[in-house]
């Protein structure tokens, strides 16, 4: 059984909760309990029916205020897939917490309410989607009971849509009518959209193809910590631990160490204590060379053959996540993968603005939530190579070494 | 073209989170408590760092309120990996402090293992804890970051987490400061007892049906014990029963159960129409937000 990482963006009263509380409600992955402390809640309001937003607003200031504040991750399969689900928040001022679901999602669930339209939000979670390289888009026309589940209305939301996504270049989108209350097109085809040919929302989570997610040709090793047992028996011991990123290895292939440019060759592979002669992307796993070399911490094993980008200036896209604006000539610590270096925000080329996607030139000033092109120069070199090929050697954050916090994430270009 | 069974993917990720936690700080610790959940970060660990040691000791907050069959289990473990045990033991902590030990009928004290938990940081400087906490138990739990990071307190501030994107960790820290690192935060409790059997790993007595001596109170079974009060008219039997989640003797609910291995308790997992904690764990029935407000206090 395979993973489909996904994530839920709308806006404030989507109805995105309760999308997610009817996928979990109808693949029974609801707990009695669970339901009865809901049940509980709900006792007080009008309506009698039960508020599935419950389930995922887990913090007291959401359920105070009936806004999602910060991600809340669920789980639920069936009998084909296992599903990680990040909810993310609608409103503007927790964006950096959707861009942290959004960063490991292999697909999006974008909410439309279909009484507005598509709105400001919808077009900030599909830059944010479409930066972070999201493969599969499923645009959810929401609330179509309201308008009484008309193709109309359906048809010409879409056809916005479709400007924004070849604006931003998404493809692989899918459109799909639902109404999360009441549960059509949810886990069974609705009766009351006969006019709509596609297939329910569950139906299209379990059949998403997933090969495009991994980069197979390149491979990439960042060294997370060394194993050196010092022990009698294994005195010469030295097992460069981390997770392959992307490509396959095997014992035997002629490597280098970046960014010192050592060469050696793989003489083992081990998974979990046990010996292999070939290891792939997604593996955590413990190499030893043939030849005794100085391998710490943030260096990356690659192939002789087939290496990144070594270099001190990269060019990013850049979501900035602090309430301090960001001004060039700021220093941050620029952390990859295991890999941290000083790094100076030399240049802002422009600012994208989420209406119109207009790119505004030298913006005087860069503040929370703001996405922008930029050049970063670091105090040493940086093996990396470009987001849209390689996600996990073309990724970074910034953090602001005098609070600790994350302020920013980068895209290399 | 490969790919890559879910389970293996999440042992993956959870080797990798605790190699991060073993590359970032200085002085680490990996919170054990003779639970499934912490058992399996052991086997985690095993895979992350053998043929070398553990870059941490394993640290047991003992409440003086545990099942024997979970201490015993743990002092075996111990014994077999050769690392290192540190107990904290709140039985102390009460005692030095003068802590206000609480009265009532299951009188638990879960609250007060956060200040043991605090005192043995703080005693030996570690700068991060490693934990067994999982998304899918609680939805507080379900809020929280992979890498969690606490105050000099050890509070946890919901409103304030810090961004975390890909799988790249920012455990920068102040002094004073201690970060939570949750290697399983992605797992269901079947994920756990799926790993289990797939690794064959031991697990403590209690977790497999047994007779034991029980207190039926609210639909619930509280084993009999010189811990909790029982009064005249309380109902207690003879049961079969098995413990899904292992905590204080105080606290934790056994559920009726003829399931003598893991396939038969796998099945009844699958079976069962009550979550984890609400079928077993008293203490988080008493407010709506009872984890929220315990993690904002230190718990781990």
């Amino acid at each position: 059984m395979d993973l489909l990482r996904l994530i839920t963006a709308g806006s404030v009263d989507d109805g995105k909760s309760t999308l997610i509380g009817r996928l979990l409600y109808d693949s029974k992955s609801i707990m009695i309990d669970q339901l009865e402390a809901i049940e509980k809640q709900t006792k007080n309001k009008e309506n009698g029916s039960i508020d599935l937003a419950l389930l995922t607003d887990g913090l007291r200031a959401e359920r105070e205020q009936g806004i999602t504040i910060d991600i809340a991750y669920k789980y639920f399969s069936t009998p084909k897939r296992k599903f990680i689900l990040a909810d993310a928040p609608g409103h503007i001022q927790y964006t950096r917490n959707m861009v942290t679901g959004a960063s490991n999602a292999d697909l999006a669930i974008i909410l439309i309410d279909a009484r507005k339209g598509v709105i400001e939000q919808t077009k900030r979670h599909s830059i944010i989607a479409s930066m972070l390289g999201i493969k599969h888009i499923v645009v959810a026309i929401n609330k179509m009971d309201l308008v009484n589940f008309s193709q109309d209305v359906f048809t010409n939301i879409l056809l916005d849509y479709t400007k924004t996504a070849s604006e931003l270049g998404l493809k692989n989108v899918i459109y799909i009518p639902i109404s999360a209350l009441q549960g059509d097109n949810i886990v069974e085809k609705s009766v009351f959209m006969p006019w709509y040919d596609g297939e329910s929302l569950l139906h299209i989570l379990e059949n998403v193809k997933l090969d495009s997610e991994v980069n197979w040709n390149d491979a990439r090793f960042p060294v997370q910590y060394v194993i050196r047992p010092q022990t009698l028996a294994l005195h010469d011991y030295r097992g460069y631990a981390g997770k392959i990123t992307s490509g396959t290895y095997k014992v035997g292939d002629k490597i280098t160490v970046l960014p010192a440019g050592l060469e050696s060759t793989l003489k083992t592979i081990e998974i979990g204590g046990k010996q292999v002669t070939e290891a792939f992307a997604s593996q955590s796993v413990t190499f030893q060379l043939t030849d005794d070399i100085d391998i710490s911490r943030g260096d990356i094993i690659v192939k002789q053959e087939n290496q990144p980008l070594l270099t001190q200036d990269l060019e990013v896209l850049l979501c900035w996540m602090d309430a301090k604006p960001l001004k060039a000539g700021n220093k941050y610590l620029l952390q990859i993968n295991s890999r941290a270096v000083k790094s100076v925000v030399k240049n802002i080329e422009y600012k994208l603005d989420v209406n119109t996607l207009e790119k505004l030139r030298s913006p005087e000033n860069v503040g929370l939530n703001d996405v922008i092109k930029a050049t970063i120069r670091t105090a040493l070199p940086v093996a990396v190579d470009s987001y849209p090929i390689n996600k996990s050697t073309g990724s970074g954050i910034l953090i602001d070494e005098t609070s600790n916090a994350t302020v920013g994430a980068c895209m290399i270009q | 073209m490969h790919t890559i069974e879910y389970l293996d993917q999440l042992e993956s990720e959870a080797i990798h989170i605790m190699r991060e936690v073993a590359g970032q700080f200085e002085k680490p610790a990996l919170l054990f408590s003779g639970g499934k959940d912490s058992i399996t970060l052991v086997r985690i660990a095993e895979k992350a760092f053998r043929p070398g040691k553990f870059p941490f000791p394993l640290v047991h907050i003992d409440t003086g309120h545990n099942f024997p069959e979970a201490i015993e289990y743990r002092d075996r473990l111990v014994n077999q990996l050769g690392e290192k045990l540190i107990v904290g033991s709140v039985e102390e902590t009460i005692r030095e402090k003068g802590l206000t030990v609480p009265v009532g009928k299951f009188a638990s004290r879960n609250a007060l293992q956060t200040f043991t938990l605090l005192d043995i940081i703080e005693k030996h400087g570690f700068d991060a804890c490693i934990g067994g906490a999982r998304r899918d138990e609680e939805k507080a739990r379900a809020k929280e970051r992979i890498f969690s990071v606490r105050n000099e307190f050890g509070q946890w501030d919901p409103k304030l987490q810090r961004p975390e994107l890909w799988n790249i960790y920012n455990g920068r820290i102040h002094k004073g400061e201690n970060v939570r690192a949750f290697p399983i935060s992605n797992w269901t409790e079947l994920d756990v007892w799926n790993y289990i059997r797939k690794e064959k790993i031991d697990l403590p007595s209690i977790y497999f049906s047994h007779e034991r001596l029980c207190l039926s109170y609210q639909e619930q079974l509280v084993a009999v014990s010189p811990f909790i009060t029982i009064d005249e008219d309380d109902e207690i039997s003879m049961k079969r029963v098995r413990y899904r989640t292992v905590g204080d003797m105080t606290c934790t609910a056994a559920v009726e159960s003829n399931a003598t291995t893991i396939d038969e308790i796998i099945n009844e997992i699958i079976a069962t129409k009550t979550s984890e904690r609400g079928e077993t764990r008293i203490d988080d029935k008493v407010s709506e937000a009872a984890m929220e407000d315990r993690k904002k206090n230190g718990y781990f």
